[in-house]
Protein backbone atom coordinates (compact mmCIF):
# COMPACT_ATOMS: atom_id res chain seq x y z
CA UNK A 1 0.00 0.00 0.00
CA UNK A 2 2.98 2.23 0.74
CA UNK A 3 4.66 1.57 -2.49
CA UNK A 4 1.42 2.57 -4.30
CA UNK A 5 0.90 5.58 -2.85
CA UNK A 6 4.61 6.36 -3.30
CA UNK A 7 4.39 5.61 -6.72
CA UNK A 8 1.13 7.62 -7.36
CA UNK A 9 3.00 10.85 -5.50
CA UNK A 10 5.98 10.00 -8.12
CA UNK A 11 3.70 9.71 -10.97
CA UNK A 12 1.40 13.43 -9.82
CA UNK A 13 4.62 15.41 -8.94
CA UNK A 14 7.18 14.35 -11.51
CA UNK A 15 9.95 13.55 -9.12
CA UNK A 16 11.65 11.04 -7.28
CA UNK A 17 12.12 13.34 -4.48
CA UNK A 18 8.74 12.07 -2.73
CA UNK A 19 10.41 8.86 -2.08
CA UNK A 20 14.10 10.00 -1.62
CA UNK A 21 13.04 12.01 1.39
CA UNK A 22 9.35 10.70 2.92
CA UNK A 23 9.02 13.46 5.04
CA UNK A 24 9.40 16.61 2.40
CA UNK A 25 6.90 19.38 2.78
CA UNK A 26 4.87 18.91 -0.51
CA UNK A 27 2.89 22.28 -0.27
CA UNK A 28 5.97 24.12 0.66
CA UNK A 29 7.95 22.65 -2.32
CA UNK A 30 5.20 23.71 -4.99
CA UNK A 31 5.00 19.86 -5.27
CA UNK A 32 1.08 19.26 -4.45
CA UNK A 33 -1.23 21.82 -4.75
CA UNK A 34 -5.61 21.83 -4.37
CA UNK A 35 -5.44 20.17 -7.79
CA UNK A 36 -3.25 17.39 -7.26
CA UNK A 37 -4.18 16.86 -4.21
CA UNK A 38 -7.51 16.34 -5.80
CA UNK A 39 -5.78 13.86 -8.96
CA UNK A 40 -4.38 12.10 -5.95
CA UNK A 41 -7.41 11.08 -4.20
CA UNK A 42 -9.01 10.28 -7.43
CA UNK A 43 -5.84 7.76 -7.51
CA UNK A 44 -5.98 6.20 -3.76
CA UNK A 45 -9.67 5.65 -4.61
CA UNK A 46 -9.34 3.76 -7.92
CA UNK A 47 -5.67 2.16 -6.85
CA UNK A 48 -6.84 0.98 -3.23
CA UNK A 49 -10.23 1.69 -3.01
CA UNK A 50 -10.07 3.91 -0.40
CA UNK A 51 -12.10 7.08 -0.04
CA UNK A 52 -10.50 10.07 1.22
CA UNK A 53 -13.21 13.05 1.73
CA UNK A 54 -11.82 16.26 0.39
CA UNK A 55 -12.00 17.70 3.61
CA UNK A 56 -10.21 15.27 5.12
CA UNK A 57 -6.99 16.84 3.39
CA UNK A 58 -6.05 19.45 5.63
CA UNK A 59 -2.69 20.56 4.86
CA UNK A 60 -1.02 20.17 7.97
CA UNK A 61 -2.18 17.22 8.20
CA UNK A 62 -1.55 15.98 4.83
CA UNK A 63 1.58 17.84 4.19
CA UNK A 64 4.38 14.95 3.56
CA UNK A 65 4.61 11.87 1.76
CA UNK A 66 4.70 10.20 5.22
CA UNK A 67 1.63 11.59 6.29
CA UNK A 68 -0.71 10.92 3.69
CA UNK A 69 0.64 7.07 3.93
CA UNK A 70 -0.76 7.28 7.73
CA UNK A 71 -4.04 9.48 6.89
CA UNK A 72 -4.61 6.54 4.08
CA UNK A 73 -4.19 3.99 6.60
CA UNK A 74 -6.06 5.25 9.35
CA UNK A 75 -8.64 5.62 6.70
CA UNK A 76 -8.77 1.82 5.40
CA UNK B 1 -31.79 51.48 27.10
CA UNK B 2 -28.87 49.71 25.03
CA UNK B 3 -28.11 51.56 22.14
CA UNK B 4 -27.83 48.95 18.19
CA UNK B 5 -24.47 48.69 16.96
CA UNK B 6 -22.62 47.01 14.24
CA UNK B 7 -20.14 44.70 15.39
CA UNK B 8 -16.68 46.84 15.79
CA UNK B 9 -17.62 50.05 13.47
CA UNK B 10 -17.67 52.69 16.43
CA UNK B 11 -15.29 53.28 19.85
CA UNK B 12 -17.74 51.98 22.22
CA UNK B 13 -18.43 49.02 21.15
CA UNK B 14 -14.75 48.13 21.93
CA UNK B 15 -16.00 49.27 25.39
CA UNK B 16 -18.57 47.17 25.75
CA UNK B 17 -16.54 44.03 24.62
CA UNK B 18 -13.88 44.86 26.77
CA UNK B 19 -15.95 45.33 29.92
CA UNK B 20 -17.92 42.04 28.93
CA UNK B 21 -14.89 40.24 28.37
CA UNK B 22 -13.58 41.06 31.28
CA UNK B 23 -14.52 38.45 33.61
CA UNK B 24 -13.56 35.54 30.89
CA UNK B 25 -9.93 36.58 30.55
CA UNK B 26 -9.77 36.77 34.55
CA UNK B 27 -10.65 33.76 34.46
CA UNK B 28 -9.14 31.81 31.60
CA UNK B 29 -5.57 33.53 33.17
CA UNK B 30 -5.80 32.19 36.54
CA UNK B 31 -7.26 28.81 35.77
CA UNK B 32 -7.18 28.04 31.72
CA UNK B 33 -10.65 26.58 32.13
CA UNK B 34 -13.23 28.00 29.54
CA UNK B 35 -16.98 28.84 31.41
CA UNK B 36 -19.64 27.64 29.56
CA UNK B 37 -22.79 29.89 31.07
CA UNK B 38 -20.99 33.30 31.36
CA UNK B 39 -19.81 33.95 27.52
CA UNK B 40 -23.16 32.35 26.48
CA UNK B 41 -25.01 35.02 28.19
CA UNK B 42 -22.22 37.52 26.28
CA UNK B 43 -23.26 36.32 23.84
CA UNK B 44 -26.69 37.29 23.86
CA UNK B 45 -25.92 40.19 24.99
CA UNK B 46 -23.58 40.77 22.01
CA UNK B 47 -26.46 39.44 19.64
CA UNK B 48 -29.04 41.83 21.11
CA UNK B 49 -26.54 44.83 20.61
CA UNK B 50 -25.98 44.14 16.80
CA UNK B 51 -29.38 42.57 16.25
CA UNK B 52 -32.04 43.99 18.14
CA UNK B 53 -33.62 47.69 19.46
CA UNK B 54 -34.33 49.62 15.84
CA UNK B 55 -32.60 46.44 14.13
CA UNK B 56 -34.98 43.73 15.69
CA UNK B 57 -35.85 42.82 12.26
CA UNK B 58 -32.80 41.59 11.29
CA UNK B 59 -32.61 39.74 14.87
CA UNK B 60 -35.83 37.94 13.98
CA UNK B 61 -34.54 36.81 10.51
CA UNK B 62 -31.87 35.38 11.85
CA UNK B 63 -33.62 33.63 14.60
CA UNK B 64 -35.88 32.10 12.11
CA UNK B 65 -33.05 31.50 10.13
CA UNK B 66 -31.18 29.67 12.95
CA UNK B 67 -34.28 27.18 13.60
CA UNK B 68 -34.71 26.66 10.06
CA UNK B 69 -31.13 25.57 9.48
CA UNK B 70 -30.30 23.75 12.39
CA UNK B 71 -33.74 21.44 11.55
CA UNK B 72 -32.21 21.00 8.70
CA UNK B 73 -28.78 19.99 9.54
CA UNK B 74 -30.21 17.84 12.17
CA UNK B 75 -33.07 16.30 9.21
CA UNK B 76 -29.57 15.68 7.12
CA UNK B 77 -27.82 13.98 9.81
CA UNK B 78 -30.88 11.50 10.74
CA UNK B 79 -31.10 10.60 6.62
CA UNK B 80 -27.00 10.37 6.46
CA UNK B 81 -27.02 7.65 9.51
CA UNK B 82 -28.69 5.32 7.25
CA UNK B 83 -28.26 6.07 3.76
CA UNK B 84 -26.42 8.46 1.50
CA UNK B 85 -27.97 9.19 -1.90
CA UNK B 86 -26.07 11.97 -3.75
CA UNK B 87 -29.55 13.47 -4.60
CA UNK B 88 -30.96 13.88 -0.84
CA UNK B 89 -27.23 15.45 -0.63
CA UNK B 90 -27.40 18.34 -3.03
CA UNK B 91 -30.98 18.48 -2.23
CA UNK B 92 -29.85 19.51 1.39
CA UNK B 93 -27.20 21.76 0.48
CA UNK B 94 -29.71 24.02 -1.79
CA UNK B 95 -32.16 23.93 1.05
CA UNK B 96 -29.21 25.23 3.30
CA UNK B 97 -28.29 27.83 0.31
CA UNK B 98 -32.19 28.92 0.09
CA UNK B 99 -32.26 31.46 3.05
CA UNK B 100 -29.82 33.53 0.99
CA UNK B 101 -30.70 32.71 -2.96
CA UNK B 102 -34.56 34.54 -1.19
CA UNK B 103 -31.84 37.20 -0.04
CA UNK B 104 -30.18 38.34 -2.58
CA UNK B 105 -33.16 37.66 -5.52
CA UNK B 106 -35.87 39.68 -3.85
CA UNK B 107 -34.36 43.18 -4.56
CA UNK B 108 -34.31 41.97 -8.14
CA UNK B 109 -38.11 40.76 -8.08
CA UNK B 110 -39.76 42.99 -5.06
CA UNK B 111 -37.44 46.23 -5.53
CA UNK B 112 -36.81 45.98 -1.62
CA UNK B 113 -35.27 43.92 0.65
CA UNK B 114 -36.11 40.65 1.94
CA UNK B 115 -37.82 40.22 5.09
CA UNK B 116 -35.30 36.95 5.48
CA UNK B 117 -32.16 39.31 5.42
CA UNK B 118 -29.63 39.84 8.14
CA UNK B 119 -26.43 41.14 8.72
CA UNK B 120 -24.03 38.62 8.01
CA UNK B 121 -26.55 36.04 6.35
CA UNK B 122 -23.85 34.74 3.60
CA UNK B 123 -20.91 34.39 6.42
CA UNK B 124 -24.00 32.12 7.94
CA UNK B 125 -24.46 30.32 4.98
CA UNK B 126 -21.33 29.20 4.53
CA UNK B 127 -20.92 27.34 7.77
CA UNK B 128 -24.70 25.78 7.17
CA UNK B 129 -23.47 24.37 3.84
CA UNK B 130 -20.19 23.25 5.17
CA UNK B 131 -21.36 21.34 7.86
CA UNK B 132 -23.56 19.43 5.77
CA UNK B 133 -20.73 18.83 3.41
CA UNK B 134 -18.72 17.14 6.12
CA UNK B 135 -21.78 15.70 7.37
CA UNK B 136 -21.97 13.64 4.46
CA UNK B 137 -18.06 12.86 4.30
CA UNK B 138 -18.70 11.32 7.67
CA UNK B 139 -16.50 13.70 9.02
CA UNK B 140 -18.89 15.10 11.40
CA UNK B 141 -20.74 12.24 12.96
CA UNK B 142 -22.72 13.50 15.72
CA UNK B 143 -25.18 16.61 15.73
CA UNK B 144 -25.82 18.11 19.19
CA UNK B 145 -28.02 21.65 18.12
CA UNK B 146 -26.35 23.19 21.12
CA UNK B 147 -22.83 23.11 19.45
CA UNK B 148 -24.06 23.57 16.36
CA UNK B 149 -25.81 26.84 17.07
CA UNK B 150 -23.14 28.03 19.39
CA UNK B 151 -21.11 27.27 15.78
CA UNK B 152 -23.25 29.57 13.93
CA UNK B 153 -23.69 32.12 16.35
CA UNK B 154 -20.85 33.11 17.69
CA UNK B 155 -20.65 36.52 18.06
CA UNK B 156 -17.37 37.61 17.39
CA UNK B 157 -17.36 36.69 13.35
CA UNK B 158 -21.30 36.62 12.81
CA UNK B 159 -21.02 39.72 10.55
CA UNK B 160 -18.58 39.17 8.07
CA UNK B 161 -16.39 36.34 9.45
CA UNK B 162 -13.72 34.79 9.34
CA UNK B 163 -15.36 31.57 8.44
CA UNK B 164 -14.72 29.28 10.55
CA UNK B 165 -14.54 25.50 10.32
CA UNK B 166 -17.07 23.31 13.19
CA UNK B 167 -14.71 20.78 13.72
CA UNK B 168 -12.03 23.02 14.72
CA UNK B 169 -14.24 25.33 16.29
CA UNK B 170 -15.21 21.98 18.49
CA UNK B 171 -11.93 21.35 19.19
CA UNK B 172 -11.24 24.96 21.00
CA UNK B 173 -14.86 24.37 22.09
CA UNK B 174 -14.50 21.07 24.11
CA UNK B 175 -10.59 21.81 25.37
CA UNK B 176 -9.15 23.99 28.37
CA UNK B 177 -6.42 26.04 28.10
CA UNK B 178 -2.64 26.09 29.73
CA UNK B 179 -3.24 29.48 31.74
CA UNK B 180 0.45 30.42 29.99
CA UNK B 181 -1.17 29.66 26.65
CA UNK B 182 -3.69 31.23 27.43
CA UNK B 183 -2.02 34.54 28.39
CA UNK B 184 0.29 33.88 24.89
CA UNK B 185 -3.58 33.83 23.32
CA UNK B 186 -4.38 37.45 25.14
CA UNK B 187 -1.07 39.30 23.90
CA UNK B 188 -1.92 38.25 20.39
CA UNK B 189 -5.03 39.74 20.99
CA UNK B 190 -4.15 42.87 22.14
CA UNK B 191 -2.03 42.94 19.16
CA UNK B 192 -4.17 42.40 16.67
CA UNK B 193 -6.90 44.36 18.35
CA UNK B 194 -4.47 47.61 17.88
CA UNK B 195 -3.70 46.94 14.94
CA UNK B 196 -7.14 46.80 13.74
CA UNK B 197 -7.57 50.05 15.17
CA UNK B 198 -4.86 51.67 13.26
CA UNK B 199 -5.95 49.55 10.11
CA UNK B 200 -9.50 50.29 10.13
CA UNK B 201 -9.93 53.58 11.87
CA UNK B 202 -7.08 55.19 10.94
CA UNK B 203 -5.32 53.76 7.66
CA UNK B 204 -8.90 52.21 5.62
CA UNK B 205 -10.85 55.98 7.55
CA UNK B 206 -8.33 58.10 5.87
CA UNK B 207 -8.20 55.92 2.19
CA UNK B 208 -12.10 55.46 2.29
CA UNK B 209 -13.48 58.41 3.88
CA UNK B 210 -10.52 61.11 3.46
CA UNK B 211 -9.09 60.36 -0.06
CA UNK B 212 -11.38 58.49 -2.00
CA UNK B 213 -14.65 60.70 -2.37
CA UNK B 214 -11.99 63.70 -3.55
CA UNK B 215 -10.67 61.27 -6.05
CA UNK B 216 -14.17 59.82 -7.09
CA UNK B 217 -14.63 63.53 -7.73
CA UNK B 218 -12.41 64.53 -9.52
CA UNK B 219 -12.44 61.41 -11.84
CA UNK B 220 -16.16 61.89 -12.36
CA UNK B 221 -15.42 65.49 -13.53
CA UNK B 222 -12.69 64.14 -15.79
CA UNK B 223 -14.97 61.56 -17.21
CA UNK B 224 -13.66 58.38 -18.93
CA UNK B 225 -9.90 57.19 -18.71
CA UNK B 226 -8.12 59.61 -16.45
CA UNK B 227 -4.89 59.96 -14.01
CA UNK B 228 -7.32 59.99 -10.90
CA UNK B 229 -9.16 56.50 -12.61
CA UNK B 230 -5.58 55.55 -11.75
CA UNK B 231 -5.40 57.10 -8.16
CA UNK B 232 -9.03 56.06 -7.23
CA UNK B 233 -8.09 52.29 -8.25
CA UNK B 234 -4.97 52.38 -6.01
CA UNK B 235 -6.66 54.40 -3.05
CA UNK B 236 -9.93 52.27 -3.52
CA UNK B 237 -7.29 48.84 -3.03
CA UNK B 238 -5.88 50.36 0.37
CA UNK B 239 -9.07 51.19 1.60
CA UNK B 240 -10.83 47.70 0.95
CA UNK B 241 -7.78 45.75 2.64
CA UNK B 242 -7.23 48.27 5.27
CA UNK B 243 -11.04 48.48 6.16
CA UNK B 244 -11.40 44.56 5.68
CA UNK B 245 -8.03 43.17 7.83
CA UNK B 246 -8.82 45.95 10.08
CA UNK B 247 -12.32 44.21 10.96
CA UNK B 248 -11.04 40.61 10.55
CA UNK B 249 -8.32 41.71 12.87
CA UNK B 250 -10.77 42.66 15.77
CA UNK B 251 -12.97 39.36 14.98
CA UNK B 252 -9.71 37.49 15.42
CA UNK B 253 -8.53 39.25 18.30
CA UNK B 254 -12.01 38.91 19.77
CA UNK B 255 -12.26 35.11 19.01
CA UNK B 256 -8.85 35.02 20.71
CA UNK B 257 -9.90 36.56 24.40
CA UNK B 258 -12.59 34.53 24.14
CA UNK B 259 -10.37 31.45 24.16
CA UNK B 260 -10.97 30.55 20.75
CA UNK B 261 -8.34 30.52 17.39
CA UNK B 262 -10.27 31.41 14.69
CA UNK B 263 -8.04 31.41 11.30
CA UNK B 264 -6.96 34.50 10.12
CA UNK B 265 -7.78 36.06 7.39
CA UNK B 266 -5.26 38.32 5.94
CA UNK B 267 -1.16 37.06 5.48
CA UNK B 268 0.66 40.25 3.89
CA UNK B 269 -1.59 39.83 0.56
CA UNK B 270 0.45 42.23 -1.50
CA UNK B 271 2.99 40.67 -0.99
CA UNK B 272 2.18 37.87 -3.32
CA UNK B 273 4.28 37.23 -6.67
CA UNK B 274 1.00 35.84 -8.33
CA UNK B 275 -2.84 35.83 -8.48
CA UNK B 276 -2.81 31.93 -6.89
CA UNK B 277 -0.23 32.77 -3.90
CA UNK B 278 -2.58 36.07 -3.59
CA UNK B 279 -5.54 33.78 -2.98
CA UNK B 280 -3.38 32.18 -0.47
CA UNK B 281 -3.54 35.30 1.15
CA UNK B 282 -6.40 37.50 0.47
CA UNK B 283 -9.49 37.03 2.42
CA UNK B 284 -8.10 33.65 3.21
CA UNK B 285 -11.05 31.65 5.36
CA UNK B 286 -13.26 32.29 2.10
CA UNK B 287 -10.61 31.63 -0.49
CA UNK B 288 -10.15 28.17 1.84
CA UNK B 289 -13.69 27.64 2.04
CA UNK B 290 -14.02 27.70 -1.87
CA UNK B 291 -11.10 25.81 -2.37
CA UNK B 292 -12.22 22.98 -0.33
CA UNK B 293 -15.98 23.40 -0.91
CA UNK B 294 -16.35 24.42 -4.39
CA UNK B 295 -13.54 24.10 -6.12
CA UNK B 296 -11.75 20.38 -4.81
CA UNK B 297 -14.97 18.98 -4.90
CA UNK B 298 -15.94 19.82 -8.59
CA UNK B 299 -12.38 18.85 -9.62
CA UNK B 300 -12.65 15.38 -7.52
CA UNK B 301 -16.52 14.73 -9.74
CA UNK B 302 -14.69 15.96 -13.19
CA UNK B 303 -12.06 13.95 -12.93
CA UNK B 304 -13.09 11.01 -10.81
CA UNK B 305 -16.03 10.94 -13.88
CA UNK B 306 -13.34 12.11 -16.73
CA UNK B 307 -15.68 14.66 -17.93
CA UNK B 308 -12.76 16.31 -19.40
CA UNK B 309 -9.85 14.69 -21.42
CA UNK B 310 -7.65 17.19 -20.18
CA UNK B 311 -6.72 17.79 -16.99
CA UNK B 312 -6.30 21.53 -17.84
CA UNK B 313 -9.40 22.31 -19.24
CA UNK B 314 -10.84 20.63 -16.22
CA UNK B 315 -8.92 22.61 -13.75
CA UNK B 316 -10.03 25.63 -15.42
CA UNK B 317 -13.44 25.14 -15.61
CA UNK B 318 -13.19 24.34 -11.74
CA UNK B 319 -11.55 27.95 -11.71
CA UNK B 320 -14.18 29.48 -14.13
CA UNK B 321 -16.90 27.71 -11.77
CA UNK B 322 -15.40 28.86 -8.24
CA UNK B 323 -15.29 32.74 -8.90
CA UNK B 324 -18.22 33.14 -10.90
CA UNK B 325 -19.83 31.62 -7.89
CA UNK B 326 -17.85 33.65 -5.47
CA UNK B 327 -19.03 37.33 -7.58
CA UNK B 328 -22.17 36.09 -7.66
CA UNK B 329 -22.12 35.89 -4.03
CA UNK B 330 -20.71 39.54 -3.64
CA UNK B 331 -23.98 40.34 -5.29
CA UNK B 332 -25.83 40.32 -8.41
CA UNK B 333 -24.24 43.29 -10.72
CA UNK B 334 -22.66 43.19 -13.63
CA UNK B 335 -18.86 44.71 -11.67
CA UNK B 336 -19.01 41.49 -9.13
CA UNK B 337 -19.49 39.05 -12.16
CA UNK B 338 -17.08 40.70 -13.91
CA UNK B 339 -14.70 40.64 -11.09
CA UNK B 340 -14.69 37.28 -11.17
CA UNK B 341 -14.91 36.24 -14.49
CA UNK B 342 -11.52 38.28 -14.52
CA UNK B 343 -9.63 36.72 -11.95
CA UNK B 344 -10.91 32.97 -13.37
CA UNK B 345 -8.92 34.25 -16.08
CA UNK B 346 -6.02 35.57 -14.62
CA UNK B 347 -5.64 32.07 -12.48
CA UNK B 348 -5.51 30.44 -15.94
CA UNK B 349 -3.09 32.45 -17.25
CA UNK B 350 -1.18 31.89 -14.12
CA UNK B 351 -1.26 28.06 -14.56
CA UNK B 352 -0.18 28.56 -18.26
CA UNK B 353 2.60 30.46 -17.16
CA UNK B 354 3.44 28.21 -14.35
CA UNK B 355 3.73 25.35 -17.05
CA UNK B 356 5.70 27.11 -19.48
CA UNK B 357 8.05 27.55 -16.31
CA UNK B 358 8.06 24.37 -15.23
CA UNK B 359 9.28 23.30 -18.28
CA UNK B 360 11.99 25.33 -19.08
CA UNK B 361 13.18 25.71 -15.74
CA UNK B 362 16.81 25.96 -16.75
CA UNK B 363 15.81 29.12 -19.26
CA UNK B 364 14.08 31.54 -17.46
CA UNK B 365 15.36 33.69 -14.30
CA UNK B 366 15.09 33.78 -11.19
CA UNK B 367 16.39 36.42 -8.58
CA UNK B 368 15.13 38.89 -6.34
CA UNK B 369 14.36 41.44 -9.48
CA UNK B 370 12.18 38.87 -11.16
CA UNK B 371 10.11 38.12 -7.59
CA UNK B 372 10.09 42.24 -7.55
CA UNK B 373 8.96 42.56 -11.14
CA UNK B 374 6.00 39.48 -10.64
CA UNK B 375 4.97 40.85 -7.20
CA UNK B 376 4.37 44.34 -8.84
CA UNK B 377 2.99 42.77 -11.85
CA UNK B 378 0.56 40.81 -9.52
CA UNK B 379 -0.25 43.97 -7.47
CA UNK B 380 -1.85 46.10 -10.37
CA UNK B 381 -3.40 43.22 -11.69
CA UNK B 382 -5.47 42.95 -8.18
CA UNK B 383 -5.79 46.69 -8.25
CA UNK B 384 -7.39 46.56 -11.19
CA UNK B 385 -9.73 43.71 -9.73
CA UNK B 386 -10.70 46.26 -7.00
CA UNK B 387 -11.53 49.09 -9.23
CA UNK B 388 -14.06 46.78 -11.11
CA UNK B 389 -15.33 45.51 -7.39
CA UNK B 390 -15.95 48.87 -6.50
CA UNK B 391 -18.69 49.80 -8.37
CA UNK B 392 -16.82 53.13 -9.81
CA UNK B 393 -17.13 52.18 -13.04
CA UNK B 394 -20.46 51.82 -13.34
CA UNK B 395 -21.03 55.36 -12.19
CA UNK B 396 -18.26 56.55 -14.26
CA UNK B 397 -19.69 54.77 -17.59
CA UNK B 398 -23.34 54.04 -16.92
Amino acid sequence: MEDTILDILTDITGTDEVRNNPDINLFDEGLLDSLATVQLLVEIDGQLGVQVPVSETVREEWDTPNKIIQQVKAMM
Amino acid sequence: MIPTLTPYAEPIYFLYLFIALAPIVIHFVSTGKRWKVYPAIVTLIFLYISFGGTHLHQGLALIAYVIFESLLTWLYHVYRVRKNSSWIFYLAVLMALLPLILVKITPFIDGQNSIFGFLGISYLTFKSVQVIMETRDGLIKEFSPLAYIRFLLFFPTISSGPIDRFRRFEKDEENDLEPSEYVEMLGQAVWKIFLGFLYKFILGYFFGQVLLPQIGLIALNKGGLSWALVGYMYCYSMYLFFDFAGYSLFAVGTSYLLGYKTPDNFNKPFSAPNIKEFWNRWHMSLSFWFRDFIYMRLMFMLIKKKVFKSRIVASNVGYFALFIIMGVWHGLTWYYIVYGLYHATLICLNDVWLRFKKKHRQSIPSNWGTKGLATFITFNAVCFSFLIFSGFLNQLFF
